[in-house]
């Protein structure tokens, strides 16, 4: 079943990419469309982040202080100040290896 | 400028961005491994998708029980963001035909759209723009396979101790660096954040896609009163 389910995410997929050119008249979106469409990453990706740092399995809120929650204000702090992807997912993981041996 | 040469340009100009998109598969392919998919189906994704974000919140959400129409959806938000790529490179892919619009429409992921649009842009008069884009968008639709082939060579290797699904919403929170000075996308950031912890128990999962919808529009309704 999963293999029909990854098939239908990639013609999905597909269509939010082909849409647009497929049109014969490029036809321009409104403004409100285009400009609602910038903000989808910071609509989303937040959404994936944010359960996965202060939630555990059952959905219950961890602990303050706990490795995971530690580590990713690290990642926030490096993030903000370097802008670099790749300083910040791995500040992220070393501290919280760091954290998790400590606290642990 | 010949097809060759435009071709060779779009190849280098989109390598610098390749940095973080090597591991970004990795961790795509040791997670996939992780939660349980076989090496089959994890490159499977990869190459029918090729949307890494899309393809990691597809798993996450399979593995925690989503139902499907739940991961289709969440899918369809994620990667709504190319239907804005798709009507900015419409101007100059309008009028090949129609085997070149399949194949670059498939190609068109983040990186290989933010380099050839500007590539377009400035070569206006250049009538072969679009090997530019299929130099950008073959260069990283290989890396993108070939990354996500050694994470899952890794994640057979591994060991799941090291927590590296902390790698997740650190892969997503490192996609969303350039909003972080932005007030208005810090808004929408932690509404969509706080929306989602406090609907995650609500059933199917979709607590993604009910986040994004609900801070989209509120996005649109702060433009609305603010411009």
């Amino acid at each position: 079943m999963i293999w029909t389910w990854i098939f239908i995410a990639g013609i999905i997929t597909f269509l939010t990419r082909y849409s647009m050119i497929a049109l014969i008249k490029p036809k321009t979106l409104n403004e409100t469309t285009k400009k609602a469409l910038t903000y989808v990453p910071s609509a989303v990706f937040p959404a994936i982040i944010f359960p996965a740092v202060f939630l555990d399995k059952q959905g219950d809120f961890i602990y303050i202080l706990s490795p995971q929650i530690l580590a990713f204000f690290v990642a926030v702090i490096v993030g903000y100040l370097s802008k670099n992807v790749i300083l910040t997912i791995s500040s992220g993981l070393i501290s919280f290896w760091i954290f998790s041996y400590f606290l642990y | 400028m010949p097809k060759i040469d435009t071709f060779i340009k779009g190849i280098l100009d989109i390598l610098p961005l390749m940095i973080p998109v090597v591991p970004f598969g990795i961790i795509y392919g040791v997670i996939g491994v992780e939660i349980g998919f076989s090496p089959m189906e994890v490159f499977a994704m990869s190459f029918v998708i090729f949307a890494g974000s899309s393809q990691i919140a597809f798993a996450q959400l399979f593995a925690a029980g989503a139902s499907p129409l739940v991961m289709i959806s969440s899918v369809a938000v994620i990667n709504s963001r190319h239907i804005l790529y798709g009507a900015v490179l419409a101007e100059y892919l309008g009028k090949l035909r129609l085997t070149w619009k399949i194949l670059l429409s498939y190609l068109m992921a983040d990186q290989a759209f933010s380099v050839s649009s500007a590539y377009f842009k400035k070569n206006q008069k250049n009538k072969n723009v679009h090997f530019h884009m299929l130099g950008s968008g073959l260069t990283l639709w290989s890396l993108w396979q070939l990354s996500t082939l050694i994470g899952i060579v890794l994640g057979n290797i591994v060991p799941a101790q090291l927590g590296l699904e902390f790698a997740i919403p650190l892969t997503f929170f490192s996609l969303i660096l350039s909003e972080l000075r932005k007030l208005d996308h810090i808004v929408i950031i932690l509404i969509s954040g706080i929306c989602s912890v406090l609907t995650y128990n609500f059933p199917f999962k979709i607590y993604i896609i009910f986040s994004a919808i609900f801070s989209l529009i509120i996005s649109i309704m702060i433009n609305k009163k603010f411009k």
